[in-house]
């Protein structure tokens, strides 16, 4: 099931920590892409959409740059795509931050806030709990410990949820489902864990 | 609740790592790139930079530093010295840092806290408070901020800027306390108490840690101990801190 690395297109659609996850990228070898061109998205091998900020602001983003569409035929044609942190979010049907806000609708369900009751933003590095042991990028991370630096999350039920963690409640951390992986947490600022994630992500 | 970080700290001025007491007899410490490379494979979980000497016509050289360290280090990176816009915050997170951190500008105007919390989220603000302790009547103390590296007393009561600033949307708070800065007499425990009971934000003890034994007691309160000459020194590593803590059951990344 493996296929040539070929080149990732990294979504710059105006938000985000963009050059991080470029790093990363190129320190796990892959030809990366930094692009807000639509057609750059169809045409790449695989895709990342990272995300910082608000999910209202960047699904708003994604759509006004016509990347949002590039990005479903990608998921459509197969074509790995991984998103990270709000680029998990924006995946989702709706969320409540700012009011509320309608995300790609990939995902069934919705993006609240974290309870009270525990320190927020959750910032830091958490453990994460497989429940997906037949996951292809996540099988690995059972227990390990990952970077998160946000206040909102999917719920732990989401469809194809693969690794969850604790903060307030269970949250998704990680979800597969066939090509299209996210992550709550962010693999360029976890250290070995997160490049060896990224490293998977450009071989499979 | 997450692992309790350990973050390095380097002072860093016209793209140097430098160290000295309370900012002052500043000697040259090398590049803060191998620095927090280093930190970086010890298993720190954060670094921070510092510049100490911000000024205008030094922040080409701060956020070329920025971008160099963000190709090398895979572990979040905040950085603070000298933030006074919307336009210095954006660019240092565009260099690569994960978090900026402000704090003269802040108390100048409030305001800007709600600003640049805005622009990517309160989990990429920290605001930095800087605090001396001060008598308040009856035989108790209060705490005062300060400002411009300390220099500046500002009148401003700490604990109610704590509230204050987390309400206006600061994802985290970088607490110093001057008393103990560059001691090495330990946390200032009453502070850490007072200030985490007041607000529901992360925060970061700072000032005084001049053993293991202090990072203990700091993290038994904070959320995340931020330190210098501990690690700088060569005193101790941030595995053997570490090891330290857990042994102590004291939650922090293996």
């Amino acid at each position: 099931m493996s296929r040539p690395p070929g080149t990732v297109a990294l979504v710059d659609y105006g938000a985000g920590n963009l050059r991080s996850v470029e790093n990363a990228l190129r320190e796990v070898g892959a030809a990366v892409v930094v692009t807000r061109d639509p057609d750059a998205v169809r045409r790449a091998d695989r895709v990342v959409v990272p995300g910082q900020g608000s999910m209202p602001a960047c699904a708003e983003a994604m759509r006004r740059s016509g990347v949002a569409g590039a990005l479903l035929e990608a998921v459509e044609r197969g074509a790995p795509v991984l998103g990270i942190c709000v680029g998990l979010q924006i995946l989702f049907a709706e969320g409540e931050e700012g009011g509320g806000a309608r995300g790609l609708g990939l995902v069934d369900g919705r993006i609240a806030r974290l309870p009270g009751g525990v320190k927020l933003p959750h910032i830091g590095w958490s453990r994460v709990r497989l429940v997906a042991p037949g996951s292809a990028l996540f099988a690995p991370m059972d227990g390990a410990y990952v970077y998160y630096a946000h206040s909102y999350a999917a719920p732990a039920d989401a469809p194809g949820a693969a690794l969850l963690t604790h903060h307030g409640r269970d949250f998704c951390a990680a979800l597969e489902r066939g090509n299209l992986f996210a992550v709550q947490f962010h693999p360029e600022k976890s250290q070995r864990v997160g490049l060896a994630l990224l490293e998977r992500f450009v071989s499979i | 609740m997450p692992a309790k970080r350990i973050i390095p700290c380097l002072d860093v001025k016209a793209g140097r790592v430098v160290k000295g007491i309370k900012f002052q007899n500043l000697r040259d410490a090398g590049d803060p790139v191998e620095a927090a490379a280093r930190y970086d494979a010890q298993g720190a979980d954060e670094v921070t930079y510092l510049d100490i000497a911000a000024t205008q016509e030094n922040r080409g050289t701060l956020l070329d530093l920025v971008t160099r360290t963000a190709a090398r280090v895979f572990a979040p990176l905040t950085v603070g010295g000298g933030v006074r816009s919307e336009e210095d915050f954006v660019a240092l997170l565009h260099a690569g840092a994960d978090k900026v951190s402000v704090n003269s500008s802040a108390v100048k105007e409030p305001g800007l806290v709600d600003r640049l919390s805005r622009i990517a989220g309160a989990q990429a603000l920290v605001v930095a408070i800087d605090v001396k302790r001060r008598p308040r009547g009856a035989g108790r103390q209060e705490w005062e901020v300060h400002v411009a590296g300390g220099s500046k007393p500002t009148g401003v009561e700490g604990i109610a800027w704590a509230r204050e600033v987390a309400a206006r949307g600061a994802g985290e708070l970088l607490l110093t306390s001057m008393d103990r800065d560059g001691t090495q007499a330990g946390y200032d425990l009453e502070l850490l108490e007072e200030v985490c009971s007041a607000v529901t934000i992360p925060v970061i003890a700072s000032g005084g840690v001049g053993t293991l034994e202090h990072l203990a007691e700091g993290l038994e309160i904070a959320d995340a101990a931020l330190a210098a000459s501990i690690f700088h020194d060569g005193k101790h590593t941030v595995q053997e801190a570490k090891a330290f803590l857990l042994a102590r059951g004291i939650e922090v990344r293996p």
